[in-house]
């Protein structure tokens, strides 16, 4: 799901980093976010939604819609799409409200 | 608590040019911005800006940010706090933030701009939060900062400006877009843009709606049926469109959540997008101090947007004591660069939309 030529822009991509979603060990780059190398790895369902349990996906990619949370190293309600990855990142789907600890 | 003289919430198009032209003026400026860089939603916008020299008209968004971002560093009176977030404004001007979501502290400035920009609005039909569904300012970022595509074959509802723009740079990534809707009966964008994407074979569809989404997990259809003048779906006029994005492009809403819960007194003004402060011809709202630039105070472009950032920074400054001596002049630069953007015939509704905001 890269882009790998583009007319107007270069993607200058840094390191590779490693992270796992839902327990399966996924590849993306330092400087990314989190929801954008899921995407890149084809992860499109973030979460489930509060009552109904519908599928989430993202939606604003500024932090505003509340769409993207996930729970990451743990913690519950992080917004992935403004969150920068980093190695060894344990990410999950999230149920609902996601666990308060 | 910490003292400040001007501080500025948010540091895109129309924050970043209220804190310049703040600091010209001579004051200490402080840019607090959530995200981790500058720029707002210029950092995303491969295409070339309209309007005239002044405000940047045929650079790119991307380098916008760039030139605005070196201007404010030349200045030593401007701090700036990025990964903080302003989550509450008070009665007695005190403003309490949050940085990077574990450290929390108040400001108390002499005087604010609030310039949080806008967000993107949704559309109602089932199934409309499936993944796979995104606002065109998500796709941008996806694929203009990221370097991601956000799917293989693409379904743009909206043919405004950013609905066409988008529909270009996704054809630029690589990615299909099979056609283009809109409910009304006339392409609400530029037809420079419009002709552009049709040469390319992208049909666009007027007086068309999204009837519906399938998809289990993801999209994996759109439903779309023809509208009549009152914008009903017409039976018997569906078509189906296999992509796996439907991406929304229906319009901003202002980012005004500060400026209500300052007390700030507010309209619901369709032509501008939302509810937006009632302000001054200074941009200062009916809270005395607190002023708003941009989107926050009605939803239009980013040309716009820094110009109104300029004239909002250079009143909040006088404001607070620090009038450069050409005040009159710059002043009147600003407002003469408002009005020759919004001279034509598009802006006519948010000219219709101003007047009832201005006092």
């Amino acid at each position: 799901m890269r882009i790998e030529k583009h007319p107007i822009l270069e993607f200058r991509r840094n390191k590779k980093i490693s992270f796992t979603f839902n327990g399966e060990k996924i590849e993306g780059y330092e400087g990314e976010t989190i929801a954008a190398a899921l995407h890149a790895a084809g992860v499109k369902v973030l979460g489930k939604s509060l009552f109904m349990h519908r599928p989430r996906g993202f939606y604003c990619a500024i932090g505003n819609c509340s769409s993207c949370l996930m729970k990451v190293n743990g913690v519950a309600n992080v917004k992935t799409c403004v969150t920068d990855l980093e190695e060894g990142m344990v990410v999950e789907t999230q149920e609902g409200k996601g666990e308060i600890i | 608590m910490r003292e400040a003289d001007l501080v500025v919430i948010g540091g895109g198009p129309a924050g970043l040019c209220a804190a310049i032209s703040a600091a010209e003026s001579g004051a200490r400026v402080l840019v607090i911005e959530r995200n981790k860089v500058l720029g707002g939603q210029l950092v995303k916008q491969t295409h070339m800006f309209f309007g005239s020299e002044k405000q940047y008209a045929s650079d790119r968004g991307i380098d916008i940010a760039g030139m605005l971002l070196n201007k404010l560093g030349c200045f030593n009176n401007v701090e700036i706090l990025t990964e903080t977030t302003v989550v509450g404004m008070y009665e007695d001007g005190v403003i309490s933030v949050l940085h990077k979501e574990d450290v929390y502290y108040k400001i108390k400035p002499k005087a604010v701009v609030v310039s949080t920009g806008a967000f993107e609005k949704a559309l109602a039909f089932p199934n409309n939060d499936l993944p796979g569904i995104y606002g065109a300012g998500a796709v941008q970022t996806l694929m203009n900062v990221h370097g991601v595509k956000p799917g293989d074959k693409v379904l743009m509802v909206g043919a405004g400006n950013i609905g066409l723009i988008v529909s270009y740079q996704l054809i630029q990534a690589g990615v299909e877009v099979a056609a283009i809707l809109d409910a009304a009966p006339r392409i609400g964008g530029y037809l420079v843009h419009a002709s552009k994407i049709r040469r390319m074979g992208v049909p666009i569809l007027t007086s068309h709606t999204v009837k519906e989404a399938i998809g289990k997990d993801f999209v994996e259809k759109a439903i779309v049926s023809q509208v009549d003048e009152k914008f009903r779906p017409i039976a018997g006029t569906e078509k189906e469109f296999d992509v796996d994005v439907i991406c929304i492009s229906v319009g901003l809403t202002p980012l005004n959540e500060l400026l209500s819960m300052r007390g700030c007194q507010m309209k619901y003004v369709p032509q501008l997008s939302g509810f937006v402060p009632i302000r001054d011809e200074n941009y200062e709202t009916t809270v005395e101090y607190v002023f708003a630039a941009g989107d926050a105070t009605g939803v239009e472009e980013a040309s716009a947007a820094m110009v109104e950032g300029y004239l909002a920074g250079l009143c909040a400054a006088s404001k607070i004591g620090c009038t450069p001596d050409d005040f009159d002049e710059r002043k009147s630069d600003y407002v003469k660069q408002l009005n020759d953007l919004r001279s034509g015939p598009v802006s006519r509704h948010i000219l219709s939309g101003i007047e009832q905001i201005v006092i």
